[in-house]
């Protein structure tokens, strides 16, 4: 992002050129904004599934797009990488897709699966994408200005300290300005910087403190991050433009603990504290664990936020009886499915238990097993 | 002149805007209520249809179950019936469908060539999702109402409120006892 326009800086005229730079910058951004989604979920080669591809995870989102009142079901990706991680994306609740990894889906069991979809589902109901556009926007045209405003000033006060040689004591009020002018623009963008990533922080614990509302299960998702917490591998696609919609930082460093001012995210280790510190469901609640974990910071939470929703839950939460649910081996093999079948993969189970992979472009009529040598039609 | 024309500003600023503008809040929350309420049948109806399918795959599998097969589907018949009833009188059957169909899965535990049955997996899956949605929408449902509530009863939008005839809205509670308790499973 930043990188993008600095190259686009070095341009004739002053005036001309800032604006040139201005306008490119905003179109460049509304093109994000309305073709954002579409260009994230294609660079990272994200398939897009239907209910019978995964009926688990498209009823875990169902559940929650019923349980945070979103008005139509979101789009549902899965991307193929071993990582863990998921982001929402869509510039309002009408058009937004949630995507997750293949690897976060495999390692996760349903009430976890649960607290992260609720994570990426209030991103969309919260409208943190159209925020986030929004402030990066901000950010860069803060950027854009003080680089120009920068350049001005010197230029301006060469040739003003030429012609104001003759008036004594106005060019040093001038020199002053022009000092404290420097000072801000030099301060400005890397103020800037400081504050869209505080919003993002902010953002995320607003999203974590939803997932416990919708889920009546704060327990979900801090399980859940501490399964993230402790992969390190780190997401191929993703860039610095839309770090912010993943539900953990994917450019973490290894062993990075301390609370980073530098990051789009809170550090894991603090998330779950605060999540396992809940006595309710509620936004309050949430504050109140907030509270505690930082000892006598301010809140996090919004006012305007209705603190007494979730209070009680509606019944008994979690029963103790999980028929039918699976264990993390068998996870792994339905994802295994899942993915070869999205990619167009034949699957033909043989009597020897091999499973035989079948290639979209296989022309031939019938595969011998390489097991046990059995010809099965294809 | 000016101070009159003044006057009607300082009117519409602080009088008529935050009206309109309150008025269109409690409108709407109240709609949102009456949607949440509307969902709940939705996902009522799904599991009255997936019951009878649950019933037939496990019956192939079970010989000596079934009282707890006819108690399911009895629950079933008897919660679609009541569909149209009040709140609290379809909150008792609809419990008491969900008691029955827990004993059902309960005893699903001792017939491991059904659990491993791909079709009952799925149905499985299902009814479970199907469960959490009824609980998701009256989770929603009161959710809602505690909003609108709010917005009916505190200042300043009580005041138009009252003028406009808004009043709040029953939670969806759980007033039968026996609902709250978890199912018990006894094999005598």
């Amino acid at each position: 992002m930043l990188g993008y326009f600095l190259g686009l800086y070095f341009f004739g005229s002053p005036t001309g050129g800032l604006v040139i730079v201005l306008v490119v910058w905003v179109l460049m951004s509304l093109f994000g904004y309305f073709q954002g989604d579409s260009i994230l979920l294609t660079m990272s080669r994200a398939k897009k599934i239907s209910r019978d591809d995964h009926p688990r995870l498209y009823n875990v989102v169902e559940e929650m797009k019923i349980a945070s009142g979103l008005e139509k079901m979101p789009d549902i990706y899965i991307i193929d990488d071993p990582a863990l991680n998921a982001f929402a994306t869509g510039r309002d609740p009408k058009r937004a897709a949630v995507a997750i990894t293949s690897g976060l889906l495999q390692k996760l069991n349903r009430d976890e699966l649960q607290g992260v979809i609720a994570h990426e589902i209030s991103h969309i109901k919260n409208r943190d994408v159209l925020l986030m556009a929004m402030c990066s926007v901000l950010l860069g045209t803060i950027v854009i200005l003080a680089w120009y405003g920068s350049r001005f000033l010197i230029f301006g006060s060469m040739t003003g300290s030429r012609r104001s040689s003759s008036s004594g004591g106005g060019g040093q009020a001038q020199i002053i300005i022009l000092v404290v002018a420097l000072v801000f623009m030099i301060l400005a963008p890397i103020m800037a910087q400081f504050i869209y990533l505080a919003i993002s922080r902010k953002r995320e614990y607003l999203a974590d403190a939803s997932s416990a509302l919708y889920t009546r299960y704060p327990e979900g998702l801090a399980s859940a991050l501490e399964k993230l917490g402790a992969s390190t591998g780190q997401l191929k696609s993703a860039n610095q433009a839309t770090a912010p919609m993943y539900i953990i930082n994917p450019f973490r460093k290894k062993g990075l603990k301390a609370s980073d001012l530098s990051s789009t995210h809170p550090p894991i280790s603090e998330r779950i504290r605060i999540l396992r510190a809940m006595a309710g469901n509620s936004f309050g609640d949430y504050d109140q664990a907030y509270l505690q974990v930082h000892h006598g910071a301010k809140g996090i939470m919004p006012k305007a936020a209705e603190m007494a929703v979730g209070a009680t839950p509606l019944a008994a939460t979690k029963p103790e009886t999980k028929v039918g649910e699976l264990d993390e081996t068998q996870r792994a093999r339905e994802t295994s499915d899942v993915m070869w079948r999205l990619n167009n993969y034949k699957t033909i189970t043989c009597n020897c238990g091999t499973k035989l992979r079948v290639p979209p472009g296989f022309k031939e009529p019938k595969i011998t097993c390489p097991h046990c040598g059995r010809i099965h039609p294809v | 002149m000016l101070p009159v024309y003044i006057i009607i500003g300082v009117v519409v600023v602080f009088i008529v805007f935050p009206f309109i503008i309150t008025y269109n809040g409690l409108v709407r929350r109240r709609n949102q209520v009456k949607n949440a309420w509307a969902q709940i049948d939705v996902q009522l109806k799904r599991r009255y249809d997936l019951i009878p399918n649950l019933v037939e795959t496990v019956k192939g599998y079970t010989k000596h179950e079934r009282e707890t097969l006819e108690a399911v589907t009895n629950a079933r018949n008897l919660a679609q019936q009541s569909a149209s009833a009040g709140a609290g009188a379809r909150a008792k059957v609809e419990g008491e469908l969900s008691s029955a169909l827990s004993r059902l899965l309960a005893v699903v535990e001792n017939y491991p060539d059904l659990k491993a049955n791909q079709n009952f997996l799925a149905l499985q899956e299902e009814l479970t999702s199907t469960e959490n949605k009824i609980s998701f929408s009256r989770q929603y449902y009161n959710d809602s109402v505690l909003k609108y509530n709010n917005q009916t009863q505190m200042f300043p939008s009580n005041i138009i409120a009252g003028m406009t005839g808004f009043k709040a809205s029953e939670f969806f509670e759980v007033t039968v006892a026996t609902e709250r308790e978890a199912p018990k499973v006894s094999f005598t």
